[in-house]
């Protein structure tokens, strides 16, 4: 047996923006233990609850985080909604689904082009985040945001999007699909890509579903369980199908976020064909008096807003469970056996989101 | 073949030229929706105190006595929920994002609303008020 030494991977690391330190524990180049830490960077947005009225709340659940902030807005509110029984006109609930499939198209396609970035094919890295950009301008003539939309509201939406532009978008769609495919098949098809990928960062279906693993994860490694099967917001009127790999390695991971942009693009394109007319939203009067978890699904996976109110304009307690923190076990498992120079791949590969993680 | 998946896309991006623009000569993308910031009209503001009250950031600050309206741009998200507030149309949601400061200014405006004098009495109330 050679050596073992420990090298440090983070909190600062070029492939990895976000603050997530790993004590790497190694033989030679081989990994065989890895210790994870976070806290660098904990803001206390939970216990900011206690300090904003509820209706107010929602922008500061919306900045958790920077990527999937629509639906953290959208999760919250919907926990608000149910405590309150607050009923969403179905035009509200028909936007909101568009927002999120928004979302999730912009998250992926940057995580693919970061993690292009990750294994080294920059070409890759800038063409994915050329996509990106077609998707946040849709946002920016959609919400006034590029990021942070600032659209969901307790009780509906706070703006609507008029038929010319639903008809715009409709039409770009093909378009853009044609792109992501382009763009997905380099990603699925490529020869070097496949053999940097393949057979590494390994998490089998039962550790993956064991340690709690969410979202792309856990469907790359063969378990079909993605919250948007239940049918919140519009959901359950579109139809739904998971997207599910089994191989459990990188590739499949790849190949799960590949593949949900398509099948986001196809549900932008039925929620915009089946958009019900009328109000957008409803008047909310009254205050939340009880306790709900409220779930949704986002890019990474699922999130949990727990929510208490005691009928006062504040709440008692919120407590938000996010996907990465879910995936960090998923992980610690599958990082022994690689070599030090997959670290960062399989790392991204998991699609970690520490700001999310840590609020 | 999977060893030339990525040529295509390379050809096409040669022919159609840079998706960036040259900022800031060329200027950046708005929609008519773009939050930038909040813009003041001290000469329709009455006062009422909603937008600070409805500012999920605490960034506006107004004092009815001294007729001022103070809002802290650091503070302020540009969420646009004074705007949708205000009842007097003082506030807009302009399309320019503020600059990057160094200083830590709050901004602060004078508020020039003058109340309209009411129209003057007929004369036959005057006279029924001055007999009571």
């Amino acid at each position: 047996m050679s050596k073992r030494i420990v090298v440090p991977f983070g909190p600062q690391h070029p492939v990895l923006p976000e603050p997530i330190h790993l004590d790497l524990v190694l033989e030679d180049e081989l990994v065989v233990d890895v210790v994870p830490s976070i806290g660098y960077i904990h803001r206390g947005l939970e216990q900011l609850v206690q300090k904003r009225e509820f209706t107010e709340y929602v922008y500061v659940a919306e900045r958790i985080c920077g990527i999937c902030s629509f639906i953290h807005a959208l999760c919250y509110c919907q926990g608000i909604e149910h405590i309150m029984k607050i009923d969403v006109p179905d035009r509200a609930r028909y936007l909101r689904t568009i927002w999120s499939e928004c979302s999730r198209l912009h998250s992926h396609l940057l995580w693919l082009g970061l993690f292009a970035d990750g294994m080294g094919f920059e070409n890759l890295f800038m063409r994915s985040w050329q996509l990106r950009e077609s998707v946040l301008d849709v946002f920016e003539d959609t919400t006034g945001g590029r990021v942070i939309q600032g659209t969901c509201k307790v009780g509906g939406v706070r703006r609507d999007i008029g038929q010319e532009k639903l008809d715009e978008m409709h039409r770009t769609l093909d378009s853009f699909e044609e792109q992501c495919r382009d763009l997905g098949g380099v990603f699925l098809n490529d020869e070097t890509v496949k053999y940097r990928l393949q057979g590494l960062g390994v998490i089998s279906k039962d550790d993956a579903y064991a340690l709690g693993a969410a979202g792309p994860t856990l469907r790359g490694s063969g378990v079909a369980v993605d919250h948007r099967e239940t049918g919140y917001a519009a959901y359950g009127d579109l139809g739904f199908k998971p997207v599910v790999e089994t191989a459990g390695d990188c590739y499949a991971r790849c190949a799960v976020r590949v593949r949900e942009l398509y099948s986001s693009i196809d549900l932008i394109r039925r929620a915009i064909e089946e958009m019900p007319e009328g109000s957008i939203d409803v008047k909310v009067k009254g205050t939340p008096d009880g306790e709900y978890f409220s779930r949704a699904e986002q890019p990474r996976g699922e999130v949990v807003h727990y929510l208490r109110g005691d009928g006062t304009k504040h709440l008692v307690r919120a407590r938000i469970r996010t996907p990465t923190l879910a995936n960090i076990p998923a992980l610690v498992k599958m990082l022994p056996g690689a070599q030090l120079a997959d670290v960062p791949v399989i790392v991204l590969s998991i699609d970690p989101c520490i700001s999310c993680t840590e609020r | 073949m999977g060893l030339f998946e990525m040529t295509r896309t390379v050809f096409r991006n040669l022919v159609r030229g840079p998706a960036t623009r040259r900022y800031p000569a060329v200027p950046a993308r708005t929609s008519p929706l773009t939050r930038g910031h909040v813009a003041f009209d001290p000469a329709t503001c009455r006062s009422c105190g909603l937008c600070s009250r409805r500012c999920p950031c605490e960034a506006i600050r107004i004092e009815k006595e001294e007729k001022v309206w103070e809002i802290d741009r650091m503070r302020c998200i540009a969420c646009g929920d004074c705007v949708e507030g205000c009842p007097f149309g003082s506030l807009t949601m302009e399309r320019e994002y503020f600059p990057p400061v160094v200083e830590h200014v709050v901004e602060r405006h004078t508020i020039t609303y003058v109340k309209p004098e009411k129209p003057a009495k007929k004369p036959a109330e005057e006279g029924a008020g001055a007999g009571a």
